[in-house]
């Protein structure tokens, strides 16, 4: 009766649950709008490239990857808060927990299923930014703007991961504000300290230096006016945007666990 | 016989309000334990606290006190899980998935490799009745009986050793409860006991070894269903059947008599304790009828339901 039983392999469930979230999410018809809403955008750019006097490519790359960052970030919070709430409300939780899953290896594996949604979004989003470069015969900057995508992958993981924290204790639609702020705070997180530096006030100051250090800094991924300049990011500006979005994510991921794990299911 | 569930003096208590929270307690020290190869009937009314109790054992809910063990493991063990089944009241699923798929996803999260998967999706659906066409169907096209046949089917997925079925028969018309009660009843030989909780009585009846009946979240009774029926069935009444005497006439003759009732023609006594009997028929002959049928009348575990839910 006692004999040890196996706790089995926590990443094939991890995974499993990973790839469960990702074909809802491609099965969610928002998704499919969003992608054709984007190549919409970019046939747009297309057309002011032609009232913009040669400046096509820049315009096409402006539009494209802010364009891509705002849906993907749409993305990010609304799927994300709902990701965890959703489960509960639906009850499919139930059965989740009943089986072998671990709390922890739960919010693991949605999450990770969202950042593939991402992945895979970003990806179709960033192709169409491209091939509309290559229709305007500039097949150079069809390439160097990939760097660029790749940092807004990474800070759609970062928006995700808050999404998720906060939707381990809070209501969807807080959760969503809470998350819009904190992405337009992050971009702005380098003014923050500016500003803390510029105030007499030391209370003041020290909450704008608090908040500069605990909101993450977003702006280390926006690369995009750069981008369309034709300027490539560094080798060390992408290794340091990925460690600090992997560590930042596995912060976030730890409290949201902390707290799902203490939650009733009535 | 080794016990596969224990339950040691569980209580859960639900916080309720938004400002000033009062505490509700929904569960109130119970204490159990489950044998292995049983099917164990769970009965309580609405709000009994059945459901938090399983809810409690499969580690959706953390109790307030007191604790519980499954196959010798704390419940918050997530190995232990793999041996257990559970579906719940009412189930609901990815209504996004077929049941070809859902298999498959709960499959993998028991680490069962493809072939296993396949295998025990096709002969879990073909047993829960689940017709061919509609195991590529998205789950939101179900009705409330499919989708409780599906849930049946999903958690016996892992040949667990103990399943645990929230109102197992709740959707399913006359014909899907009888296959259903068919299929649990062979659970035990397979070697899976069955924890079930139920409102329908006929059903537990018939299907359990051992009940506990849960009257406003404590145990009311809890044993062997035949010896709770025997044990209430200690001083068995009579229903004796006359004809020819008129009820008004035995009412006066007949004090000891609980019921006494004229039904066309006939008059049905009740006798409280078989030493009653003759002075019964003696009444009777002299008030010129005559015996047409004496019975036993025992107990159902209805009464016995009723009788250990009201008394609290």
């Amino acid at each position: 009766m006692t004999e040890p039983l196996s706790a089995g392999n926590p990443f094939k469930r991890v995974l499993a649950i990973a790839g469960n979230t990702f074909r809802e999410a491609i099965r969610d018809r928002v998704l499919y709008n969003l992608v054709v809403f984007v190549l919409l955008i970019v046939a747009c750019a297309i057309l002011l490239g032609e009232l913009t006097n040669g400046q096509e490519a820049r315009t096409i790359v402006n539009i494209g990857l802010n364009a891509l960052l705002i849906f993907g970030t749409f993305i990010a919070i609304f799927v994300g808060v709902g990701l965890v709430s959703k489960e509960i409300e639906k009850r499919t939780v139930f059965n989740i927990f009943s089986k072998p899953v671990g709390r922890g290896e739960f919010v693991t594996g949605k999450f990770l299923g969202l950042c593939l949604t991402l992945l895979v979004n970003t990806f179709v989003m960033g192709l169409g930014v491209s091939l509309a470069l290559i229709y305007v015969n500039n097949s150079s900057l069809a390439l160097s703007i990939w760097p660029a995508i790749f940092l807004i992958f990474f800070e759609l993981m970062i928006t995700t991961a808050v999404a998720i924290m906060f939707s381990s204790f809070s209501t969807p639609a807080l959760s969503a504000l809470l998350t819009f702020f904190v992405f337009i705070i992050g971009h702005l997180s380098s003014s923050l300290r500016d500003l803390a530096s510029g105030l007499s006030s030391r209370m003041a100051s020290l909450f704008l230096e608090t908040v500069y250090f605990l909101l993450p800094n977003l702006a280390l991924f926006s690369f995009r006016t750069e981008a369309a300049n034709e300027l490539v990011p560094t080798a060390s500006m992408l290794g340091y945007a990925v460690l600090y979005s992997t560590f930042y994510c596995v912060v976030l991921l730890t409290i949201a666990i902390i707290i799902f794990s203490r939650r009733n299911f009535k | 016989m080794e016990h596969i569930v224990s339950v040691e003096n569980l209580s859960k208590d639900y916080e309720t309000g938004f400002w000033k929270k009062k505490k509700v307690r929904a569960l109130d020290g119970l204490s159990l334990s489950v044998s292995e190869g049983q099917i164990f009937g769970f009965l309580g009314g609405n709000g009994a606290g059945k459901t938090t109790t399983i809810k409690l054992l499969m580690r959706l809910l953390y109790p307030t006190e007191g604790s519980a063990s499954i196959l010798g493991q704390p419940i918050d063990s997530v190995s232990m899980h793999r041996q257990i089944g559970y579906c719940p009241e009412n189930p609901y699923f990815y209504d996004y998935l077929t049941p070809v798929e859902l298999f498959d996803y709960f499959g993998r999260l028991f680490d069962l490799d493809a072939s296993k998967r396949k295998a025990k999706t096709g002969e879990l659906l073909t047993k829960v009745g689940l017709e061919e066409r509609d195991w590529k169907k998205q789950l939101r096209k179900f009705s409330k009986g499919m989708l409780q046949r599906v849930g049946l089917a999903q958690s016996l997925i892992n040949e667990p050793r103990i399943v645990f079925l929230d109102e197992p028969m709740s959707g399913l018309d006359p014909i899907g409860r009888r296959e259903i009660r068919e299929l649990i009843a062979e659970l035990p030989s397979k070697g899976t006991a069955v924890f079930m909780s139920t409102h329908i009585l006929s059903d537990a009846e018939a299907l359990c070894d051992e009940v506990a009946i849960l009257s406003r979240g404590k145990l009311a009774a809890a044993g062997k269903l035949h010896d709770l029926l025997a044990e209430s069935n200690d001083q068995p009444r009579f229903e004796i059947v006359v004809a020819g005497a008129d009820a008004a006439k035995l009412r006066i003759s007949i004090p000891n008599a609980t019921e006494i009732e004229q039904r066309s023609g006939d008059t049905l006594v009740i006798a409280n304790r078989d030493s009653d009997i003759e002075g019964i028929l003696r009444a009777a002959r002299d008030a010129g009828g005559s015996l047409i049928s004496i019975n036993p009348i025992r107990r159902s575990l209805e009464d016995l339901f009723v009788a250990q839910t009201k008394t609290d």
